[in-house]
């Protein structure tokens, strides 16, 4: 353990919102999914940039090196690496990983233990040492090791004759934790609008968020479904591949999405043995106010009975007048299956999954 | 008596392999005969858990509790374990030097390493700039440490480290001018003495000479000096003051405890300013001279596709960025090249004809001596100002890009010589940062700070600069403005420790 591990533990602490609630402001992570497509990805970070009085990020511009005419896009970030000494390499990281890394602070709210299909739920792993336990989990490595460091600042040791000998205290064990494995039933239905008002980049916004949220919850909870809709004025039931992939134009009913969902669930997922999750992005660009209405009233009749969240996402876009939201904050002011985001941008993205999955609400 | 890091920690020392020690005593002896000047160097071979560890500390094994070492050491770690980065060497400013050699590197590695450090400590020991850094502060790092650890046992860590955090959004509020500015003071500054207000309203005279030597019209003189000196005296500070930091230890209403933390970070922050003044400079050097050794000596037949392998990748430019390792050592190589041709003076800039001007070589041979004077007076700024040339922005195909709001990205500005001079010397003057300065301590006579944006075409952030004002306020204890503008009309932010608060188009002033 060396020193440096405190300042690390205090900032996993203020990352995961234990203490110093006041800098989570200023925390954010740095580029979460650098090349899409493959597997190669960046990798994030979390960040807390403490605040000065500086100059705003775009406005400053800057000096360049290499291809291009005036009035053409300057490659990569166009900014220097100030770095000593660093190398830049790209490096091939496993989504699996990748979730892992962006999970530690994120759950399922309310989630609970139904349906038939549970799994046992505690599994112990050995991944620490420590320096008590049976001499059966004696890590003989580290021990020796433990020994020769000893030895060397002992001085007692002698690279022509390295006899090594442990004593008690140079004695280490393994030592294991207890993973808690989620072990309970649950669905997830994904609703995406992919009407014309939604343009390339909120499309793109939506499935970055919804493919972190669907990675990382694959990762951490098994017996986990998943249902896709995409809706416009009509909605239909898609897969994976499709809603990562359609464009699509034309107007926008949400109730019809709503209702497929409905249907969904009341066929084929009875709350006795299911715990329900909605997600559904849009950017909130409805039709019709009476559409509105059908929509809160299938929520209130139907869906958030049933549901153990309803986490509704909506992005900023040049057309939409973002009504919906408005609408579902006044119609359920205090309802707390009812998470609303707003995602301005994709740097907000991350902040959005942390206001769906974040802990402890 | 200063303790060498690893010792610190517990480590057990590693001295160089006899295999690397001979290496080191011949580039020390090499670049040492070329006329660079160090200090002793101390050279430790770390793993690369302690080299990142050493590099979240800025270079020093003992460093104050504070989680941003901890952020840093995350980003490093993470990115070494990535193979995304890795450090290859670090090196501090200090008397004795101390460097850090990465245990698993290659031989070649460590050779090419070692002569660049040894260029760096050339550079810290003789560049103007750095003359008035402490160079013992390894010691002064762990004094500051054990002084802020005491704090947080007796206070805790929360208030402790909030405080630091408050002090750390200040931090680039120095005047990285100020060591160079031999004040007989060490903190005491120029408007703590009085100004001499003496009751010279009358000449000394006899009562019926005294119409004669003092006639209304001079006491009238006198009582207006008097009161302009008076007026000056009232107005705090008497002139804007850039140090906002030493502002506040001073005028500050702050705890033994606040201030001292408050001097610790900025007497940190001073110390690390010269390294930023001097980026492009440093590095250049410290490439020129490992370049310079590595080819010209050190290398054997066997070493050179390694060599040449790393080399390429610490100076290589990426597509669109700007590297300031090799933007310093191609200027250094260009300074070189043009002093030993005779390229420079009234001649050669007269002269338009690019024939002659391509073939142009008095054989003047004064290359070296010109580089070396260049690393003892000039930074970043100067450097570039007097050094970046046409011909050079030309080759390295240089441009200046900004932002488009409309399509949001950056574009190609221009390729124009004078236009990327500009954009550079910008980013570079004041360290990139915006220039601030205390204007009132006393404003609206109640008591409140107000401190200056000195605009230069490009605005503040806002929402930082709302934090900042908030913790400023905390320090302060009232309520805080920064005069500035936003989008061209003039504005004031303020806060008043509870609320942030942006008054836009404040060109007028309310005088109370």
């Amino acid at each position: 353990m060396s020193i440096i591990d405190k300042d690390l533990d205090r900032f996993k602490e203020i990352v995961r919102g234990k203490v110093r609630r006041e800098l989570r402001k200023y925390m954010s992570s740095r580029e979460m999914l650098g090349r899409q497509g493959k597997k190669t990805v960046s990798i994030p970070i979390p960040d807390i940039q403490i605040p000065r009085l500086r100059y705003g990020k775009n406005e400053q511009g800057g000096v360049g090196q290499g291809e291009g005419d005036e009035g053409e896009p300057v490659d990569g970030e166009g900014q220097a690496s100030d770095k000593p000494g660093e190398h830049s390499l790209e490096a091939e990281v496993s989504l699996e990983e990748l979730a892992r890394i962006i999970g530690e602070e994120l759950e399922l709210p309310r989630i609970q233990p139904r349906g038939s299909r549970q799994v046992d739920s505690a599994k112990a792993r050995y991944t620490g040492i420590s320096l008590v336990g049976p001499e059966s989990l004696r890590h003989t490595r580290r021990t020796y090791k433990q020994a020769l460091k000893r030895q060397i600042a002992l001085g007692t040791y002698d690279p022509r004759r390295p006899v090594i000998i442990p004593i008690k205290e140079d004695r280490r064990y393994r030592s294991w934790k207890v993973a808690v494995e989620p072990s309970f039933a649950a669905v997830i239905i994904y609703m995406m609008d992919v009407s014309g008002s939604m343009g390339q980049k909120q499309k793109d916004i939506v499935r970055l968020e919804t493919f972190w949220i669907d990675t990382w919850l694959q990762h951490n909870y098994r017996n986990l479904e998943t249902r896709f809709i995409i809706h416009d004025a009509k909605a239909r039931e898609v897969d994976r591949d499709t809603f990562f992939r359609t464009r699509e134009s034309g107007g926008t009913l949400i109730s019809t999405a709503y209702g497929l969902a409905n249907q969904i669930v009341q066929a084929e997922y009875p709350v006795t043995d299911w715990n329900i999750y909605f997600f559904h992005f849009s950017d909130g660009d409805n039709w019709s106010g009476s559409d509105n209405n059908k929509c809160v009233d299938l929520l209130k009749k139907h869906m958030l009975p049933v549901a153990n969240m309803f986490g509704y996402g909506q992005v900023d876009s040049h057309y939409g007048s973002g009504r919906f939201l408005h609408v579902l904050k006044e119609n359920f002011p205090d309802d707390q299956r009812l998470i609303l985001s707003r995602i301005p941008n994709r740097e907000a993205i991350m902040d959005s999954i942390r206001e769906f999955l974040g802990k402890g609400r | 008596m200063t303790v060498s890091p690893s010792l610190v920690h517990g480590w057990t020392r590693r001295r160089l392999p006899s295999e690397l020690e001979d290496a080191r005593a011949e580039i020390a002896e090499i670049t040492w005969n070329e006329g660079l000047r160090f200090c002793e160097t101390v050279f430790e071979m770390c793993s690369f858990d302690e080299i990142n560890m050493l590099a979240s500390y800025g270079g020093f094994p003992v460093r104050y509790p504070h989680w941003r070492f901890g952020m840093e050491y995350l980003r490093m770690k993470t990115g070494y374990e990535w193979g995304l980065q890795k450090i290859y060497e670090m090196v501090i400013n200090t008397d004795p030097a101390y460097a850090y050699l990465l245990d698993n590197n290659t031989v070649v590695d460590q050779k090419l390493v070692m002569a660049h450090v040894y260029g760096h400590v050339d550079f810290f020991q003789n560049n103007a700039w750095f003359k008035y850094t402490n160079r013992k502060m390894l010691d002064e790092m762990a004094n500051h440490a054990t002084r802020i650890r005491r704090y947080i046992d007796r206070f805790g860590l929360e208030t402790v480290e909030s405080f630091i955090d408050a002090c750390l959004s200040l931090e680039n509020l120095i005047d990285p001018m100020r060591p160079h500015m031999r004040q007989d003071d060490n903190g005491i500054g120029e408007d703590d003495h009085e100004t001499e207000t003496t009751e010279t309203l009358k000449l000394p005279s006899k009562s019926y000479m005294d119409r004669y030597i003092n006639p209304p019209e001079y006491l009238k003189e006198q009582r207006q000096i008097i009161e302009a000196a008076q007026r000056k005296k009232q107005h705090f500070p008497e002139s804007p003051r850039k140090d906002v930091l030493l502002f506040l230890l001073k005028h500050a209403p702050l705890n033994r405890w606040q201030t001292d933390v408050l001097s610790i970070i900025r007497e940190e922050a001073y110390y690390y300013a010269p390294q930023a003044q001097t980026k492009i400079m440093n590095e250049g050097w410290a490439c020129f001279w490992h370049s310079r050794t590595m080819t010209g000596h050190v290398l054997t037949d066997a070493d050179v596709v390694d060599y040449a392998d790393h080399h390429s990748g610490t100076v290589a430019m990426r597509p669109g960025q700007l590297n300031p390792y090799k933007i310093g050592l191609e200027l250094f190589r260009n300074i070189e090249e043009r002093w030993n041709k005779g390229r420079f003076g009234k001649d050669w800039l007269d002269c338009e004809d690019a024939a002659q001007r391509h073939d142009w070589d008095t054989g003047a041979g004064l290359g070296l001596e010109k580089v070396f004077q260049v690393r003892q007076t000039h930074n970043d700024i100067t450097f570039i100002d007097n050094f970046l040339t046409e011909d050079f922005c030309r080759d390295n195909g240089l441009f200046a890009y900004e932002y488009d709001k409309r399509s949001k990205q950056f574009l190609i500005d221009s390729r124009q010589f004078a236009v990327i001079k500009q954009k550079l010397l910008f980013m570079l003057s004041n360290r990139g940062e915006p220039r601030i300065m205390v204007t009132d301590g006393n404003h609206g006579n109640r008591g409140e700070l107000e401190l200056t944006h000195q605009h230069e075409g490009v605005d503040i952030q806002v929402d930082w600069a709302s934090g900042v004002l908030a913790n400023l306020s905390r320090i302060w204890g009232r309520p805080v403005h920064l005069v500035t503008a936003l989008e061209d009309t003039p504005a004031v932010l303020s806060h008043d420790g509870d609320e942030f608060k942006v008054q836009r188009n404040a060109g007028t002033k309310s005088k109370s």
